[in-house]
This record gives structure tokens, sequence and C-alpha cells, in this order.
């Protein structure tokens, strides 16, 4: 029986629908106005958050997107995909007896008003003489660009991508965050002067001596590296999760999704590429992991969504091979797992049990079992900590005037979008800072 | 369960409530339905003078979500011809003997008009009249309405005109546009009027476009004063009842007032009673909600009643007046300080701000460790719910610098989180008015004021 064709724009659209101004009123109205408001500590980026609302509720949205870019130049992104339930929703005073305001939707309402009325921010400080290098145009590197233009530097950033905006352009999937926001948000920062230049890979096209000697500073915003090896049998047949979910965000009418999609890993990228395949027409999509439930590091939230999205679940299998038949994909193969002691990631440590093997059928596999740390760090003669570069206070390296911002440096917490913005944020304070330190070192000279 | 019919100055309905002369009661289809739903009876829109109404008559004020927190009108008195009007009165008194049917009326200043309008209302059987001398707009600028409402001498005059030539009862409707409401309600007494009603409207301009800059509403452009009603007004409706009720001529000539002014709840009804109403009016919560809202406010006011030991309205009625009391009879030495209950603070803070900010700086944060902290002071890399939860500090009073000014007490959002909690002063009772009888120089002089307050312990931060 031949199923209909899938519309590809109705299956990835965005899954919360923008609020009408009137649902965006009435919740805005609904905000307390909470004085020193655990919603804005809860940000990482402390956007003042009852001044956004109330300005939403006073029919000031110009105000309103003025007062998230004055924390987030990437309110429009976060809005989206930050997990709001952990931080400024999951903070706020009317969830314990009542349901916390929607905040995510509400910012995204401003940012909707600021993008489609193009009210952003400007550079309003003289022009310092000073430039800088951002390497990476993701969520961080465009944060601190950003705010290093509006305080007067001279920023350029090196993508070695096609188009800016890093995971949030290429990894977060659509129904979260569509291409456009994230592109949209890039224009908006080289509409206060940064020169993106996409196309130039760093450590190839560029060289940091070479970036040392022409910019006054140079910032790492580089990301993460590619899925690590599960290192087994037949794993060249398996498709990278991020690549899975690049091709649903640049090219989902070519990309191809098998009947029977097999994802490993329960992590926030799991979750996507399953969801991906589940919505990209997939009958069965069944999400592999050596533990449990209890120990999925993806969100609850997440994990209810996967649920309702009809995705299945097999916990403590631990992928061993994947089988192949005259060199097409039929099945992985894995062994059974117990718990045993925790590990050093606070979790119990999976233990295969031998010969206890066992197929699950599928005709495609996807792997989204984290990111490998950069390897950059080390080809730099950087310090690492724990494979991160490691960084001091003022987010800079163990190299004078080289800084690195971002899921590059997160050898502590969860990775995010969110905090990817704070540290570029925070770094373009701290760059600025010591420029003008050292400006005034040379004068006094 | 608690007998909600009353006798007003010989005007009888099965309860208290009557729909105010207003558009609820611009035609006899609208009060056969309004009696339908329940209501006890209704004020006729006021027939008299002829009149025409113009486009865009209301104008409202809305408070956050809260659509029409008070309404404001030009809309004239009845334009319907008189003679529909009398006849349609008729006709509803005839279908409904139990409900109370009174008619507004408002003519030229004149003997004659004023005979002829009483006589016309009497042939149709109606309960009562009520005299409007309230309209705040269109009418006084023809002489009648607030025009003879704020000149007690007018009221006076024109209410013995209708007492000569009325046989039914006769209520005076007072505005509230003038600095002494006591005033137009002795003139009332003195013609001999059988009962008193207040409020009317009050003049307001309700607000600006700020897209076209007119006022709103706009009429073809222009716009100005209009009468200013509902939940908005209640307490200035409240201080006028309470003040005829204080007042000893117009307490002690017995008459009785029907209240009115942003009744909306039974909780409202049960307050204008309190303060010496025996009759009450209702127009803006049924112009947002309709007849409907009758069920309850009978419902909920004779629950409260039964709850409470009150068989009958007249049980209700002025039982709190002998809480009416000026600033000079006031205890000096009464204190009450604020306390939060730290199981039901949800720490929205606003307490904090507001008594910082604007009241006496009294409430302090205490971290979860016990330490006073400043707000804001949390590391800008911290972040998380679990950060923010389990640091958030708790408001907590300093009793001892708590004057008991119960701001903060209004600002909470949670019910019964602070409580004025009565505490000993530990000084005797005075009233200014005893203290500038025995001590007169320290009401009068700073320096005494000063020596006396450290001689009986009054500290002021």
């Amino acid at each position: 029986m031949e199923s209909a064709p899938i519309e590809i724009g109705k299956a990835l659209a965005e899954q919360l629908p923008p609020l009408t101004a009137n649902a965006a009123a009435v919740e805005a109205d609904r905000c307390l106005y909470c004085y020193d408001a655990p919603c804005t500590h809860a940000c990482p980026t402390h956007i003042d958050i009852p001044r956004f609302i109330k300005k939403i509720a006073s029919h000031n949205l110009r105000g309103s997107a003025e007062t998230i870019f004055a924390s987030n130049l990437l309110g429009a992104t976060c809005a989206r995909v930050c997990p709001v339930q952990e931080l400024c929703e999951g903070a706020c005073v009317l969830g314990a007896d009542h349901k916390p305001i929607a905040i995510g939707r509400l910012q995204r309402f401003a940012m909707d008003y600021a993008h489609e009325h193009r009210s952003f921010p400007s550079v309003k400080a003289a022009a310092t003489g000073r430039s800088i290098a951002v390497i990476g145009a993701g969520p961080a590197g465009l944060s601190c660009a950003g705010q290093l233009a509006m305080l007067g530097h001279a920023v350029t950033i090196f993508e070695k991508r096609a188009m800016a905006g890093g995971l949030s352009t290429y990894g977060i999937i659509a129904l979260r965050e569509p291409v456009e926001i994230a592109l949209e948000e890039a224009r908006m920062i080289e509409g206060l002067g940064v020169e993106i230049k996409t196309g130039i890979e760093f450590g190839k096209d560029v060289l940091l001596a070479q970036l040392q000697q022409d910019f006054d500073a140079v910032v790492l915003s580089i990301g993460l590296g590619n899925t690590p090896c599960l290192g087994i049998e037949g794993e060249e047949a398996i498709i990278d999760g991020l690549e899975f979910i690049e091709s649903s965000k640049t090219a989902a009418a070519t990309m191809s999704v098998g009947r029977n999609v097999l994802v490993i890993g329960a992590g926030n990228t799991a979750v996507d590429c399953a969801t991906i395949a589940k919505r990209l027409g997939a009958e069965r999509v069944t999400m592999v992991y050596r533990r449990t439930d209890r120990e999925m590091s993806c969100y609850e939230h997440e994990y209810d969504f996967a649920r309702k999205e009809g995705i299945e679940f097999r916990f403590l299998s631990q992928p061993s091979r994947v089988l192949l038949e005259n060199g097409k994909l039929v099945g992985l193969e894995c062994l059974r797992v117990e718990l045993g002691t925790r590990d050093g990631s606070g979790r119990p440590s999976p233990v295969a049990v031998a010969g206890s093997e066992f197929m699950l059928p599928a005709d495609q596999i996807v792997k989204a079992v984290g990111q490998e740390r950069a390897a950059l760090a080390l080809l730099l003669g950087l310090d690492t900590n724990k494979g991160f570069i490691a960084v001091d206070n003022g987010f800079q390296t163990s190299t004078a005037g080289v800084y690195a911002i971002g899921d590059c440096i997160r050898a502590k917490g969860a990775a995010s979008t969110v905090m990817a913005v704070q540290d570029g944020k925070l770094a373009a304070a701290a760059i600025h800072q010591q420029l003008a330190q050292r400006a005034e070192m040379a004068e006094v000279s | 369960m608690a007998d909600l019919r009353i006798n007003f100055a010989g005007i009888k309905s099965p309860n208290p409530f009557w729909l105010a002369s207003a558009p609820p009661t611009n035609t006899g289809a609208q009060i056969h339905k309004a009696f339908e739903a329940g209501w006890g009876g209704a004020v006729w829109k006021t027939i008299g003078a002829p009149v025409l109404n113009v486009s865009n008559r209301y104008g409202a004020w809305h408070y956050g979500r809260q659509r029409m927190l008070a309404i404001n009108n030009v809309e004239l008195i009845s334009d319907r011809p008189i003679e529909i009007n009398l006849r349609e009165i008729a006709e509803v008194k005839r279908a409904w003997p139990d409900r109370a049917v009174i008619v507004s009326a408002m003519v030229d200043s004149k003997p004659e008009a004023w005979r002829e309008i009483v006589e016309r209302i009497e042939d149709t059987g109606a309960d009562g009249i009520e005299l409007n001398y309230g309209c705040p707009h269109g009418m006084s600028e023809r002489g009648m309405g607030s025009a003879v409402g704020q000149v007690p001498e007018y009221c006076e005059r024109i209410t013995r005109w209708v007492m000569e030539a009325a046989t039914i009862p006769v209520i005076m409707k007072l505005t509230p546009n003038i600095t002494n409401i006591v005033l137009p309600a002795r003139a009332g007494v003195a013609a001999g009027a059988n009962a008193l009603s207040l409020i009317n409207t009050i003049n307001s301009i309700v607000g600006v476009d700020l897209d076209t800059l007119e006022l709103t509403p706009s009429i073809g452009g222009k716009g100005g004063h209009g009468g200013y009603a509902g939940p908005a007004v209640k307490p200035i409706a409240l201080n006028m009842l309470a003040q005829l009720g204080k007042d000893e001529i117009v307490s002690q000539s017995g008459i009785p007032i029907s209240g009115m002014g942003g009744i909306a709840n039974w909780q409202d009804a049960a307050q204008f009673l309190l303060l010496g109403a025996s009759s009450l009016q209702v127009c803006t919560a049924v112009m947002h909600y309709g007849f409907r809202i009758i069920e309850d406010l009978c419902d909920g006011l004779s629950n409260w009643m039964d709850e409470k030991g009150f068989k009958t309205i007249a049980d209700v009625s002025g039982r709190s007046l002998h809480r009416v009391s000026d600033f000079k009879n006031f205890d000096l030495s009464f204190r009450a300080v604020a306390r939060i209950d730290a199981e039901k603070c949800i720490k929205c803070n606003l307490c904090y701000v507001a008594c910082n900010d604007t009241a006496h700086q009294c409430i302090d944060l205490v971290s979860p460790e016990g330490a006073l902290v400043a707000p804001l002071t949390y590391d800008v890399r911290s972040n998380g719910k679990v950060e923010a939860i389990e640091t958030r500090p708790q408001p907590q009073v300093r009793e001892e610098d708590c004057v008991g000014c119960r701001l903060c007490y209004n600002v909470c959002p949670v019910d019964n989180c602070i409580e004025m909690v009565e505490v000993p002063s530990g000084r005797e009772a005075v009233t200014w008015s005893e203290l500038s009888e025995r001590q007169p120089q320290v009401t009068e002089d700073w320096e005494t004021m000063k020596a006396y307050r450290e001689r009986v312990g009054i500290h002021i931060h």
C-alpha cells in the first residue's frame, strides 16, 4: 500500500505557532512583575524578563525587544531552543501551584516583532580602531562579535561552513528553529558592522599565527567535533546524527529516510534525529540506549515529546555490530546491558552481558552519542581541561590574546545555545576591558 | 434561608436588587427579560424632556485583563417617544405586580413640567418615581440633571413641587459631582422626599486615543466629559453613602437610601447594605455580563446572610455604620505589624520592593542560610532553575520597624500570605481628639510633640 507523500513543509513546521497578539497580551498581564525575579536569575544571559514582559503588556514591543537584546543578541534563537522548563520558566514563582508564564513564547513574540520591523540594536560607540577575529559563526561567535561591534571594535568572523549560524542553522531541527531564523539573526549581527566570511576553514585557509598578527585579539568559538566512533563492525553504514539533522534542514526533500530507523543515543540530538526520522516518513523509529530512561541526558520534556511522537525505546542495549546483507543494512546486533556501579558521570556504568546478543532489524541507523572534543586545542598548543579548551575567568586561553567561548570550553555543565551566548557577551566585555587596559599602558609608556 | 424581600419607602420587591435607570432599562422588552431572570425591580431609564443621542456613547477604562473596570457615557435620557415609554411601563407593571417598577424622570425646571410628568407616571401604575438630578453631561447643559443636583436649593425647590403632586413614593437621586454630598441630601429631607438614592455617575474623561489623539469615545472627532460608573467608583459611592448615614439630619429623618455605584457582585452588595443602603441598584455589571448575574447576586448574598445569621435585609442594613468614624477618633496607640507566612510566600518580592522603595524600609531579604542579603547580587555566571530557586531569599518583616502601613499586605498576590497582626504598643489608648483636648500643646508645637513622643515611647524612623 502506497502511503500518502509527506508534505515536508508541514512535517517539519515549527512545533509551536507564534502567539497571537491577544494571547501574548493575556499571558503578559498574568506575569506578576516579580522584583529581582527568579526567571531572570535562572536565565544564563539574565534577560530582565519581567521588564520585557511588562513592555509587551503595555504594547511597547520595540522597548520589549530592546530589553531582550540588551542581555542577549540571539534572543530569537534562544526563545525557540532554550530548555525553558529548566531555566526561566522552571523558576517562575507561579509554577508552584499554577502554570508558569510562557516566557519563551513571549520572548519569541517580541523577537518576531523586532525582526519583522527591523528594530535591531545599533552601534553607538565610536570606532576604537581595534580589530578582532572570531572563529566560527555559531551562537557564541555571533554573540561575541555583535557585542564587540557594539563596543566600537572592527570584527571579522571566519566560518568554514557555507552559512552562518552554526548549530542554530545546521544542528537544531526545523521543528524548533527554522533555518531562516538563524540566518536572519546572523544578518542582524552583520548589520552591526561585523564581517562574516563563510567558506573559510580555520587551520587550513587561515592560520592562527597570521590572525594573531593581523588582529588585536582572536576568539575561538569552534564548537565541538563529530560524533565519536562506536568502534563496532560495519560502523561506516551508520549515519552521523548531526549530518542527519543538517540534511533535514538544508535538503529535506532529497534526504533518505529509512522505513525502520534506529537511533543510537538518548541525548537532545538523539531525540531530534528520531523526531526527524518519524516526521519524514519512517514507519518505526527506535532509540537504542545503553542505560535506562532514568539516566537519559535529554530533558524530561524531550522524552515526553518523543513518546508522543510515537518513538519507541530499547533501553539497556549496547550496539555490537551492524548487520549487512549483500552490502545492504538489515539490522543492529546488540548486547544486553546490566547497570553496574556509578561511573565518573555519576550514572551507573553499563556492563554488557557476554553472549546476550540479540538483533534489532533496521534499514537505517543513526548515531547521536555526543560530540568529540575539539582536536584543534592540542594542534594549537592550547592548554586543555578534560579535553576542552582551558580558559581563565576572562575567557583567555593559555595563549595571551587568544580567547575561547562556547561548547569548546564547556568542561562543566551542559552545552547549550544560551550558555554560548552568555560566554560571547562576557568574553566581549573582558576583551574590551583588556584592550582598553593595553591602550592605557601604551599611553603611559 | 435569608429573607431578601424589602419594603423600601413603601416600594416592595422580592429582593433588594433593582436595575438602575440606564440603558438596561430602556424598553419594556428588556425589563420583562430582566424580571424573568429574577431582578427584584427596575428603575426605568429616565423619561422627560425631548432629546437626541449621538454615536460612540460609551468609553471604558480597562485595567490589565479586566475589561470595563469602569464605563463612561455620554448617552442622554431616553430618546424614545414618551408615550411609548409610558405605555410599556404600564404593561410591565401589570405583568409583574410583585416587582418594583420605578420611573426615573427629568424635565425642565418648571413646576408645571414636573407636575405633568408626575401625573403621567402615576397613571401607569408605577410603584415610585426617582428624580434624576444627576446626569453630568448634556442634560446639565440645559439646566437639568446635575445642574440641579449640584445646587441644594434647586434640589429642595423641585422636590417640593414633585411632593405636592405625587401620591406614590419619591426617591431623590444624588449626584456625586459635589463637594459635600450631605447638603443635597438634607435638601431632599427638607423637601419631604420619601427616599434618597446615590450615586449617579461621576464627571470623567476616560482617555485619549494615542493614534488619533482624539478623546475616547470620539464623536466625529470631538469628545467631552461623560458619566463614570462601574467597579472603579465603588469606594467613592461607599464613602458618600456612609456620609449620609453618619449625618444626623439625614439619618434621623429615617428616610431609606438606595445604594448604587459599582456593585458587581454580592460582596459589593453586602457592603452597600452594611453602610446603610436598604435597596441596591446595578447597571455597569449588567451592561458587561447581562441580566443573568442576578442569580449569584441573590444566591451569594443569601448564603452570606445565612452564614452570618442575618435573617432579613433590615438586619444587615447599616450594621457597619457605627464603625465609620473620623481620624480624630482613631486610637493612636493601636499597633499592627505585617507578618509574612513563609510557607505561603512565593517569593515574588513585590512586598520587598514596595516597602523598600515607597514605604518604611522594614522588609529584609533573608537567604536560605539565614543571612541578610541585598537583591540583584547573584553572580552573572549563576543560572538554571535549581540555583535560582534554591538561593532565592525570603522576604521577612523587621517587626520592630514596621509601622503597620499595610502596603505589603495590599500588593501581595497570594491570598492570606501576609497578615496584619495586632501587637501591644505598650501605650495607653488615646485619640487625637483626646490628645488635643488634654494636651493641646502637643498637637500644636513640634518641640512639645517631640517631648511627648519620647515620654510615651513613639519612635519614628
